[in-house]
């Protein structure tokens, strides 16, 4: 099948860029270490017979938290008939973004404290977060990112739009544990998705999510806290 | 305190508000007996308000002295203080606008600021005093209410001429959850009546042309996301037969109206509405543009996030016949919004650049004849989404300005 040059700037490119960001994300993501997208320098898709579509794409991430950015070469294929994205991105210095210290800090404060920390809205009406509670924001944004990456099609372009709610749970096997209520934002349709998370963390293991669940689509919701 | 007083009593006696503008504030420190003699004389020659102490008799050496001093003696004191050897110092150096900045800091929760997130009430109240405060500049006009009764106002900018002037048409806050917008509307009202005059571009701007600003198209999804829910996109609209409420008001508008990108479905936020113009906020506007159409060379909608500077189509994937022209201008406007804080904006077709819409407003205007017309989605990528931080209010709005000032400084060239 043919090889289709893109405009990198149009919205098919953008959107399988954004998997490539979701995908970075569940992989090297953290506390103190989020990725987004910043620019996307050329694209191809091909149509794959049997397999699905298959976009290859040049393109510039950022880690937004120390604003490093870092440019990546990947291939993102949408299966055919099917929710999935398959990934292979391999990105020029990765590693240079070193987080160690500040991700051992807050594992320790997080691991010896009594009380477990929850916190709702990140970020609030005004766009404004504590700035304590900023790492429990970055990792609802990654714990995001496993549902987002899952969920990604070549119709859809997600962001997460806000943490609604986030408990933290009894650590276990040494993994931080956290219970997330977290809205996403898809572009294309504009709805406001419901997912509720189960998420562990720590710095050796990394992020990963145990149990995701979609709230049913709330038409009327009226709490003040809720959204959509 | 002392000022809150002391105006208290003027405004009491005047039946009118004082200002302040361009008086100062001295803090002297007398620490020979020569000085407290020279405060005193100037006491009883000139009208000074003593701050610290209450009086000129109970200045003496070794205090700070805190004086107010009325615009027009403050040569004098400038003067006198110069040629004495006393130490002193400005400690207000506008006393107008450090009464005015009480009311945007502080406790005083219902002041409207250009730099944070507005109610509608606070809104609705700027509009009513921000149209009164400049009548040759500035004058308002309601045109219909919203679905649950609240008042849509068009503020009219422009320098008042007997005879009828190309006009601009902007509006913001089509989508109640994309907050920056209508905080850019309000910034560029502020902006045109304050530098009117001084700026040659925007002096240059109103003197020959009108600009309408709609600063809250969706009044009652906007307050919806400021009591209930943030995330509020739709109008607030209820039809008997569907427990879901509001229409997606940018779907609504009779431009290849619901056949692609919108949703028949009343639960879906792009619901594209039971028939064009069902919303009454999209029928109100569509009127005036419609009655207006003669004067109205450009329409500009701001939206919000992603980043992009759009125009027709959305409805379909056909170039506009005016495409390269469009294209051009967006790019320049573009380049002139990133020359301030690197943001980068994306110019394009609607349909190829973010998705296929059908119902959009700004294809329904060129599709009546409105050459120049943009759609712009504002701050940022997805970071924050619609939840843009306040902080980020001043620079977006500055950077928007360069843009939209470019299209209108364009289109101001380019009358048809």
């Amino acid at each position: 099948m043919a090889t289709e040059e893109l405009n990198p700037n149009h919205y098919p490119a953008q959107r399988a860029a954004k998997v490539v960001q979701h995908y970075l994300n569940t992989r090297y993501g953290s506390p103190y270490k989020v990725f987004g997208l910043k620019k996307v320098y050329s694209g191809k898709v091909e149509d794959v017979t049997d397999i699905g579509v298959k976009y290859k794409l040049d393109l510039l991430v950022q880690e937004m938290i120390e604003n490093t950015t870092v440019r990546c070469s990947a291939e993102v294929v949408f299966a055919r008939g099917e929710n999935s994205s398959q990934v292979q991105v391999s990105c020029e210095e990765l590693l240079k973004i070193n987080t160690t210290a500040q991700e051992e800090a807050l594992y320790q404060q997080y691991k010896i404290q009594r009380n477990f920390l929850s916190a709702e809205n990140l970020p609030d009406n005004y766009g404004h977060i504590e700035p304590d509670m900023k790492p429990l924001w970055h990792l609802g944004a990654v714990a995001s990112s496993f549902v987002m990456l899952n969920e990604s099609t070549e119709n859809t372009l997600y962001n997460m739009a806000r943490v609604a709610n986030v408990t933290q749970l009894a650590t276990e096997n040494e993994q931080l544990k956290f219970d997330y209520h977290v809205l996403l934002h898809d572009m294309v349709s504009q709805e406001i998705i419901h997912w509720k998370l189960l998420v562990t963390w720590s710095p050796p293991e990394g992020v990963k999510v145990l149990e995701m669940k979609k709230l049913p689509h709330c038409h009327n919701c009226e709490t003040l806290s809720d959204a959509s | 305190m002392k000022v809150l007083l002391l105006f208290g009593f003027v405004a009491v006696a005047l039946g009118d508000v004082t200002r302040f503008e361009g008086e100062q504030v001295f803090r002297l420190k007398p620490v020979l007996d020569e000085h407290v003699t020279l405060i005193k004389d100037l006491a009883q020659s000139i009208e000074v308000d003593f701050w610290k102490p209450d009086s000129a008799e109970l200045v003496t050496i070794d205090i700070d002295v805190d004086i107010h001093v009325p615009a027009m003696y403050l040569d004098m004191v400038y003067t006198t203080l110069q040629q004495s050897d006393m130490e002193h110092e400005v400690l207000i150096e506008d006393l107008q606008k450090a009464v005015d900045g009480q009311s945007d800091s502080g406790p005083s929760p219902r002041a409207h600021s250009y730099t944070k997130y507005n109610s509608w009430d606070k809104v609705q109240a700027w509009i009513n005093s921000i149209s009164s405060s400049n009548p040759s500049l500035i004058s308002k006009q309601v045109i219909g209410s919203t679905y649950e009764g609240r008042p849509m106002t068009v503020l009219k900018l422009g320098k008042k001429s007997s005879s009828a002037k190309p006009a601009i048409f902007m509006d913001c806050g089509i989508h109640a959850r994309e907050w920056i917008s209508p905080a850019f509307c309000q910034w560029f009202v502020k902006e045109a009546l304050s530098t009117y005059g001084s700026d040659s571009q925007m002096t240059s701007l109103l003197n020959q042309m009108d600009v309408f600003v709609l600063p809250v198209f969706n009044i009652d999804g906007y307050d919806y996301t400021h009591k209930s829910n943030r995330m509020w996109r739709k109008t607030r609209s209820r039809r008997s037969g569907s427990s879901c409420i509001g229409a997606d008001p940018n779907r609504n508008w009779n431009a290849g109206w619901c056949t692609l990108g919108a949703s028949s479905n009343p639960c879906s936020d792009t619901f594209c509405g039971y028939s064009p113009e069902s919303e009454i906020e999209v029928k109100n506007v569509a009127d005036f543009i419609r009655r207006n159409k003669s004067i109205i060379k450009a329409y500009i909608t701001v939206h919000s996030y992603s980043q992009l500077l759009l125009f027709p189509y959305s409805y379909t994937f056909e170039l506009a016949a005016d495409h390269s022209e469009l294209l051009k201008v967006a790019e320049g406007a573009s380049a002139a919004l990133r020359s301030l804080y690197g943001t980068k904006y994306t110019s394009g077709p609607g349909a190829a650049t973010i998705y296929p819409a059908a119902g959009g407003s700004d294809d329904w205007a060129y599709d009546l004849g409105v050459k120049y017309s943009y759609t712009f989605e504002l701050r940022d990528t997805g970071r924050y989404g619609f939840l843009l931080p306040e902080s980020q209010i001043k620079p977006t709005c500055e950077e928007t300005m360069l843009a939209v000032k470019y299209i209108a400084a364009y289109v101001q060239k380019n009358l048809y």
